[in-house]
């Protein structure tokens, strides 16, 4: 399989759409993604929109969700699902100013149910948006110069950049090559534009998706730029990761890294989550040529006819990752230079303040499953106003969920200080390794994939896991623990060391042996277990590492040293 | 008629049998050939046939009753104008005490008789309710603007009587009967007898009113004793007996609650039920646009509150239209005891000797009065003025009898077979920071878990049935007046009719009060509904009413009136009903080239003809 003629050319864009997926057709038939949405937005008596609409407006960062707390009795009412939308807003790098923080509070007060979440890819999700507040959200973002395209559908997803603050020129450099990419890889259509802002549809000048086409990817397809020692974006979990290589502070090219993914099925033995493979080197001037011509291939190799084995992942698998590589580099026109050495510590946030390099002040608060809302001990929402109007450097939101201010010049750290006291948002170092190393996705009541809770439950399972630290003496030790509602893994539970998916209320798998800094999947120690049954697991297991453990091992090392789990060398081998 | 239901004993159940089974069978010509054969039989065996037919399509065929014999044999005119049916019903029974007398009667509803017949009237018998505050009933209000306009003819050979109906929880609780009586004797009219006005208990003063009248018909000319005609009808013992259906208003059946769930969602502003209830085994049916009456209790706490104002115990005898009881089971069953009525107040004025109250008797306190009844119910009244060591049966003397609650029954038998489903707005007020419900709402929300029954009955509401099936129908509606819509869209459904469709429906939040959203969305879908405008008043600036919506798409509800669509208009008098009608009168004037008049003209027509019909409480 050297060659471009003699791969299986059966389940890609090559074939006639009857014979893909129904997903292909809708894209393909969407006009480049207008669908019926002006319709379905003027649809007074139903708050969703059609089926086909739902879809296309992922590509616009728009979920359709409903409140699940309230479905069933909803139903017994004969009313619809409490049905409204999740707006997901594109921030490349999780960058953002005081300005662009105090229109997202503004809109969320407005309309969002009073609360923003952080995201696991660096950026914000207003929930609760009722179908015609659509409109003026949308809007509103588009007067601070944020927008909401890709941030889903089959396309380019938020691109993550590490927020590494001590690093103040690298990161720089990195961030804006990570903006770049973010604004290179978009999709082009007009419809964004004519459906939110009410503009009138431009001629065609030139195809409409130059690089897309209308059938855009098979499937999602991430991006992320890595600063070592921080692996805090999990860049092996990316489709395409950049790992950054710099030569005293200034910025040389990227490892490449191809084919990670999270996404699974339960009882699917062909889902699996995949690490990326690091396949060779490039110099920064050919990031977005390297870009091109990565997405290119799964673009065009990619499976269109099962979706849950459409991820480029799977293409890797399928066709051979010395295959996919020599396609990359024959759309490159050059052979991608050998990997570059680098060291991964840790895929965590170091809380509090930190001094970057150029004497610049940063301070990252530790915000519980990126929760943002006023609570009566804790008005969050309202302290993270006041700085933002008192701020005047930047925000960075963390691929953990967490929040730095960013970029204050020594004398405003004081004011800063106070606002954070004010409001009680100082505590830095009072909560538990494992909390701060803490990460679980929204789940239940609005995502309509959760099968359980998630960010409503971890918190209580983590204090109860905290008793079992304490009584083991194992209160200061960094461990990694995500949770998820679903399979799917948005908060990336795979390849964290304590890991827990949901399958159904209470119920959950525990994985354990994942790598503390992101370089290893995990593997399901139980399946289905309720609470007791995992605090069992745990108790034996951390008691034992407690004891045994050998100096600066990680909890995930030992797990698999110890015989717990099998270590899991590739993806595909996960489910083994 | 949609569907032929027995008519009752008038017959028996093989002859109607036979009568149905050939009726399907005949075509139009061979009907009406039918029917003059039978009516030429009829004729020769008795040979004074009645002149002029029931009016009323709901109530069995009554025999004909011979017309007194001689030349001065008058015909007597029953006109009623109703809301609830009480007025047709009593309108019935005049009409039947007038027949055993012997004398000649026919019945017309207000809604559909023609004014201009007045001058042609020997006796006239007017019942009428009162509608809102002094107004007549809806469908009355042709005849009222006809009688008291210009084009009114002098009645100088007219003979009447008026029995008002009225609610006297209302300040001008019986005017319309008021002013019928107050204008034909202005257009030279006599009056037969006085006229009475009923409160909602009218039971007794009705019944005196229609004996005081039959006494008044009476020929006095004729020869003392028994009037031939009317023995002779005794004798041929074909004088038509009354048929209770198996359960009415005075004996309600005891319905199971199948299913009551609260409709509005979390949030909502309001509290409106659904409640299911099984007619199995009751013999009662009904039809689209029906309404069930829910014989209520008192709130139980209510009734402790007052026995404890009062200082009697529940156990004191009382005896209540000659029944013994107890003061109690009075106070829970039979009286009504939230809101207070002028009569309680100048009752408990006297028992009080109240400054305070006895100062509201004045003729000029009116205003004054209603205000003051408005904030005192009979609780706060009891309490603000005690009257210690009262004697119970002096207490209930000044209350009225609990009145049935009347709702629209929002399903079709034809869909939920032996079911009667209602879309009931709980009250719910605080009044001296008092939590208070309705009586029947309160009692349907409150006290009637699964499994509980309602005591139940069928008020017929012709007036509001269903159209045909080849129909447009225009259905506006607010609040839980979308219910009789359900019950029609059911009934379409089940029936596989074919005519178009178009709800108008106005709430005040969309998320938690669109009413039966899911079913309407399915309803849609299947095409059995054509057409859903929606208009929750308080998620837009400025607020979004029925009538707006109507406005909005005023071209096309004009082509649908065109169309010969039937126009139907439920929920709330105060002001929906008048709002709508106003929107209605506009699309109408721009889009048909009228002036006001002619709107005004148009939409008459519309409601003489039965296109325009109203049920709005």
């Amino acid at each position: 399989m050297s060659t471009t003629d003699q791969t299986d050319r059966s389940r890609d864009v090559s074939q006639p759409l009857d014979n893909l997926g129904p997903d292909e057709t809708l894209k393909a038939k969407s006009d480049y993604l207008r669908g019926t949405i002006e319709h379905s937005l003027l649809d007074e008596i139903t708050a969703a929109v059609a089926g086909d609409d739902a879809k296309l407006m992922k590509f616009f960062g728009l979920y359709q969700q409903d409140d699940r707390d309230i479905r069933d009795e909803r139903r017994r009412q004969k009313l619809e699902p409490a049905f409204s939308f999740m707006a997901r807003v594109r921030l490349p790098g999780g960058v953002c100013s005081p300005s662009q923080w105090l229109k997202l509070d503004e809109l969320a007060r407005a309309h969002g149910g009073e609360t923003l979440r952080l995201t696991t890819r660096q950026t914000f999700q207003l929930h609760h948006i009722i179908k015609q507040d659509l409109r003026p959200v949308m809007r509103g973002l588009r007067d601070v110069l944020l927008d909401t395209k890709a941030a889903c559908g089959d396309d380019t997803r938020g691109v993550m950049c590490t927020v590494n603050p001590n690093l103040s020129s690298l990161h720089a450099q990195v961030y804006a090559l990570a903006k770049q990419a973010s604004d290179h890889a978009l999709h082009r259509t007009g419809a964004y534009r004519e459906i939110w802002y009410g503009e009138q549809r431009e001629p065609a000048d030139g195809p409409e998706e130059p690089f897309y086409g209308r059938t855009y990817m098979p499937r999602k397809f991430k991006i992320g730029f890595a600063i070592p020692p921080s692996n805090d974006i999990d860049v092996y979990s990316q489709d395409l990761g950049f790992i950054a290589v710099a030569d005293g502070g200034a910025l040389k090219g990227f490892n490449v890294a191809i084919g990670g993914g999270l996404g699974r099925t339960d009882q699917a033995p062909k889902t699996y989550p995949r690490l990326a493979d690091v396949i060779g080197y490039v110099d920064a001037e050919s990031l977005m040529a390297t870009i091109d011509a990565v997405m290119s291939v799964q673009r065009d190799y990619g499976d269109r006819v099962d979706r849950a084995h459409a991820r480029f992942k799977y293409t890797i698998d399928d066709k051979g990752l010395e295959w996919v590589t020599a396609e990359i580099e024959r759309r490159l026109g050059f052979a991608l230079a050998p990997a570059r050495p680098y060291t991964f510590t840790s895929n965590g946030d170091a809380l509090g303040w930190v001094t970057g390099e150029d004497g610049r002040e940063h301070c990252t608060l530790f915000i519980q499953n990126g929760r943002i809302v006023n609570t009566s001990e804790r008005p969050m929402m309202d302290g993270l106003r006041a700085i933002a109007e008192a701020h005047e450097g930047t925000f960075r939101i963390t691929p953990n969920q967490n929040l730095i201010i960013s970029d204050l010049a020594p004398e405003d750290r004081p004011a800063i200080e106070a606002l954070l006291k004010d409001h009680g948002l100082d505590e830095f170092e009072s909560r538990s390794a494992l909390r701060r190393n803490s990460m679980a996705c929204v789940a239940l009541p609005t995502c309509g994939l959760a099968m359980a809770e998630s960010e409503r439950y971890l918190p209580d399972l983590v204090t109860k896991i905290e008793a079992l630290l304490d009584a083991h003496g194992l209160t200061e030790e960094p461990i990694t623990i995500r949770m998820t509602g679903c399979p799917n893994g948005c908060a990336r539970p795979y390849i964290a060391e304590i890991g827990l998916t949901g399958r159904a209320p209470g119920k959950y798998n525990l994985y354990l042996g994942g790598g503390f800094h992101g370089q290893r999947l995990n593997k399901m120690y139980l399946e289905n277990v309720g609470e007791s049954a995992i605090l069992e697991a745990l108790d034996t297991t951390l008691g034992h590492y407690a004891r045994e453990r050998r100096p600066g091992e990680r909890f995930g090392d030992f797990a698999i040293r110890a015989g717990y789990v099998a270590e899991v060398e590739e993806g595909r081998f996960f489910n083994d | 008629m949609a569907t032929m239901e027995h008519p009752g004993s008038i017959i028996t159940t093989d002859q109607w049998e036979m009568v149905s089974g050939l009726t399907t069978s005949l075509t139009h010509d061979q009907a009406l050939w039918i029917s003059g054969y039978l009516a030429g039989l009829s004729h020769q065996a008795r040979s004074p046939v009645l002149a002029g037919g029931d009016a009323v399509a709901s109530t069995p065929p009554t025999a004909p009753a011979p017309a007194p014999a001689g030349p001065t044999a008058r015909v007597v005119t029953v006109l009623f104008a109703s809301e609830t049916g009480n007025s047709r019903e009593l309108a019935t029974s005049l009409a039947q005490a007038a027949r055993d007398q012997g004398i000649e009667a026919k019945v017309a509803d207000m809604a559909e008789y023609r004014p201009r017949t007045l001058k042609d009237t020997q006796d006239l018998l007017v019942i009428t309710s009162t509608h809102g505050d002094g107004d007549p009933p809806q469908t009355a209000m042709d005849f009222f603007e006809f009688l008291e306009g210009r084009k009114a003819p002098k009645l100088p050979q007219l003979r009447y009587a008026v029995l008002a109906l009225g609610d006297s929880t209302y300040e001008h609780y019986c005017a319309a009967g008021r002013r019928i009586d107050e204008r034909l004797a202005e257009l030279g009219a006599q009056r037969l007898v006085d006229r009475v006005e009923c409160d909602v208990d009218y039971d007794d003063d009705a019944a005196g009113w229609i004996e005081a009248v039959s006494r008044a018909l009476a020929p006095s000319a004729a020869p003392p004793g028994p009037a031939p005609a009317a023995a002779g009808t005794a004798a041929a013992g074909t004088a038509p007996v009354a048929v209770p259906a198996a359960f009415d208003k005075r004996r309600p059946f005891a319905a199971a609650v199948l299913d009551n769930v609260v409709l509005t969602g979390r949030g909502s502003t309001k509290e409106t039920r659904h409640v299911e209830l099984s007619l199995e085994d009751s013999g009662l049916t009904y039809q689209p646009g029906d309404a069930l009456g829910v014989v209520a209790r008192n709130d139980p706490a209510l009734v402790d509150a007052l026995l404890d104002q009062l200082g009697l115990p529940g156990d004191t005898p009382v005896t209540i239209k000659q029944q013994d009881t107890t003061l109690g089971d009075a106070l829970a069953g039979t009286l009504e005891i939230t809101a207070a009525t002028p009569r309680f107040l100048d009752h408990w004025a006297e028992i009080t000797g109240a400054a305070e109250l006895q100062a509201l008797l004045a003729p000029e306190q009116s205003k004054a009065r209603t205000a003051f009844l408005q904030r005192h119910h009979v609780l706060d009244l009891v309490g603000r003025f005690p009257a210690p060591g009262i004697d119970a049966d002096r207490f209930v003397a000044g209350l009225r009898p609990l009145q049935p609650r009347l709702y629209s029954i929002a399903s079709s038998l034809a869909a939920a077979p032996d079911e009667a489903h209602l879309t009931v707005s709980t009250v719910r007020y605080a009044l001296h920071d008092v939590p208070r419900t309705g009586v029947a709402s309160g009692y349907l929300a409150e006290r009637t878990e699964t499994d509980a029954t309602v005591p139940v009955y069928i008020q017929r509401n012709e007036h509001f049935h269903l159209a045909d099936d080849d129909t447009p129908l225009l259905m506006i509606g607010a609040g839980t007046g979308v219910a009789p819509y359900r019950a029609f869209m059911q009934e379409r459904e089940a029936r596989g009719a074919t005519g178009r469709s178009w709800l108008f429906f106005g709430e005040r939040n969309f998320r938690s009060d669109f009413l039966y959203q899911v079913e309407w969305q399915a309803l849609l879908k299947h095409g059995v509904l054509s057409r859903l405008d929606l208009a929750f008043s308080r998620d837009a600036t400025p607020k979004t009413y029925v009538q707006d919506r109507l406005r909005r798409h005023g071209r096309d509800v004009y082509a649908w009136l065109e169309d010969g669509a039937c126009l139907y208009v439920c929920g709330d008098a105060a002001h929906m009903a008048g709002d709508v009608h106003d929107a209605l009168a506009d699309i109408v004037a721009e889009h048909g080239g009228l002036d006001r008049d002619g709107a005004d003209d148009y939409l008459a027509a519309l409601k003489r003809d039965r296109r325009y019909r109203l049920d709005v409480y």
